[in-house]
């Protein structure tokens, strides 16, 4: 069980980037926060990866406060960040020194064959294009076989297509295993279409506003009427946190950039 | 952000397997190389033929095949070999030295605000001074011999490295070392497995830089006054008017400069060959 609880940052400067998220994310959960550029949730993800400190509350994962990074705890970038001196087999074994060898050599090829990557295993990370490079990056956190897997807009720098590509791929990969997984993105789509809860976060200060849940049957079909539904659902919720907050005005322009993505 | 990591960014659908410049490659039979000799062959050539057919006499511009003459001959007597070996030696020591404090300076300052706020300005003061200007004060306390010398090219050879390396580790991609810490890197393994292979592209170019100056900076220093050494083959022919003498030796010291740099660029591209875009297609 992953607990966020009143998890609050404030920055040197004054920001409250996240204040006060109470959130429980039950085993084998996916969990997606949606939000606008700066509104908090890539601070949030990276005080439960355990590289950001909170000034106030913590993450607990299975009653135990995230003080570090932690090996039970998987995170992967909104870049690649691949090592450029490593092979792409070395890059996926980066976090698996420890383990002996032959178990390395067979998780390392399980792993470049889930993300299709095995016929890339001697290539350097400048010979893949951003998609595969991006996979190679999903491989290397799988490899440690975390419970727990936090994805920082892994799909947002990459085009419509291979997002979409990527997108499923994710999808089978959380069917196989149910790792938790706790996915920042901006992408409503995105979030409906992977996700069994979504949450709606604001900035300023960062809170989370709203929650809709994801019950639709899986695989899921991008097109289907029922998916429709339930952007239309998800949009209305965005709508009515904004709305809360801003006392029934006009849209804001961060709802405009929100909805923008859809 | 470094070049390889821009050219994932691109977000293309296939492999990127090569570059402009490998085609390039290709179409020219990797012959294209010879093209640079032709400028310098053809005059060569002609000034050989000016001496020969007496429109210029030579004499303060022999002709290449008198300074090859003399090249060979002071080969044939040994006496070449002992003026290399003096300077080589002199640089080697001298490289040594200043590739070392270079990098054990550099990596502090690099890494720790403290020895930076600390040092660094006073090496940033210190690097504007003209080598030649040190020659004079170097003589008066470290005497007219070896040590001297090689304190010189040392000199001239710390700054690049240090520079290079210092400028490396600062602006080294924070992204990496996160990676490194998500995966509970020791700080040793940090060092090993992320910072070292980081720096090493800049640290080898500052070693070709540093090479180049510790060949620059011996001429200065057996300019003060060596009884071997080929900067004392220098001022020797300019003192005993011979001018084939002063050209065989920047000959030499042409062939031996090209000759080590080459050395590093093998040993550069093995240790870098990630880095190379001109990986053949698979």
């Amino acid at each position: 069980m992953l607990q966020f609880s009143a998890v609050s940052k404030r920055y040197a400067s004054g920001l409250l980037a996240v204040d006060g998220v109470e959130l429980s994310v039950a085993p084998g959960e996916f969990v997606s926060i949606v939000g606008e550029s700066g509104c908090g949730k890539s601070t949030l993800l990276r005080i439960a990866s355990g590289l950001e400190a909170p000034t106030e509350g913590g993450v607990l994962w299975n009653g135990k406060r995230i003080t570090t990074p932690h090996s039970e705890i998987g995170m992967v970038f909104q870049e690649p960040r691949l090592m450029p001196w490593l092979t792409i087999r070395e890059n996926i074994a980066f976090g698996i020194r420890a383990l002996p060898a032959s178990e390395r050599k067979s998780r390392v090829d399980r792993a470049l064959e889930r993300v299709g990557l095995t016929n890339f295993a001697a290539a350097w990370p400048r010979e893949l294009s951003g998609g595969m490079a991006q996979r190679a990056s999903l491989a290397r956190a799988l490899v440690e076989r975390p419970s727990v897997l936090l994805l920082d807009e892994p799909f947002s720098a990459l085009d419509a297509l291979t997002r979409a590509d990527l997108q499923d791929h994710l999808a089978d990969l959380w069917s196989e295993d149910r790792p938790t997984v706790v996915l920042v993105t901006h992408d409503i789509e995105e979030a409906l279409f992977l996700s069994d809860r979504v949450l709606v976060m604001r900035g300023r200060p960062g809170q989370i506003r709203a929650t809709v849940r994801c019950d639709l049957p899986r695989p899921r079909d991008r097109g289907a009427i029922s998916f429709a539904t339930l952007k239309q659902k998800l949009l209305a919720e965005l709508h009515r946190s904004i709305h809360d907050k801003e006392g029934g005005g006009a849209p804001s322009n961060n709802l405009k950039k929100v909805v923008g993505y859809v | 952000m470094s070049s390889a990591e821009r050219r994932l960014d691109t977000g293309q659908p296939g492999p990127i397997l090569s570059g402009p410049s490998a085609t390039a490659r290709a179409r020219s039979g990797g012959w294209s190389w010879l093209l640079g000799l032709i400028l310098p062959l053809a005059l060569a050539l002609g000034y050989e033929a000016a001496v020969r057919f007496g429109w210029s006499n030579g004499r303060l511009l022999p002709p290449p095949s008198r300074i090859i003459g003399t090249f060979v001959s002071l080969a044939a007597s040994g006496e070449l070999a002992r003026h290399i070996a003096a300077t080589v030696g002199r640089v080697a020591l001298g490289f040594v030295l200043g590739v070392t404090a270079g990098t054990v300076l550099g990596a502090l300052t690099g890494t720790f605000a403290l020895p930076r706020r600390l040092l660094d300005p006073s090496f940033q003061a210190l690097r504007s001074i003209p080598s030649i200007a040190w020659v004079p004060i170097f003589i008066l306390w470290f005497g007219i011999f070896e040590l001297s010398k090689v304190l010189l090219i040392a000199v001239g050879v710390f700054f690049p490295i240090y520079l290079a390396l210092s400028a490396a580790i600062l602006n080294l991609d924070r992204k990496l070392i996160e990676v490194g810490r998500i995966f509970r890197l020791s700080q040793g393994a940090m060092i090993w497995r992320v910072l070292l292979p980081a720096t090493l592209p800049a640290y080898f170019v500052a070693l070709r830089t540093g090479l180049g100056l510790g060949w620059m900076f011996v001429v200065a220093a057996e300019f003060m006054g060596a009884s071997e050494g080929l900067g004392f083959l220098l001022t020797d022919g300019q003192m005993t008017g011979n001018a084939p003498e002063i050209l065989a030796s920047i000959l030499a010291f042409a062939l031996l400069g090209k000759l080590t740099d080459w050395g590093i660029v093998l040993v550069s591209n093995r240790v870098l060959r990630w880095q190379d875009s001109l990986r053949p297609q698979r």
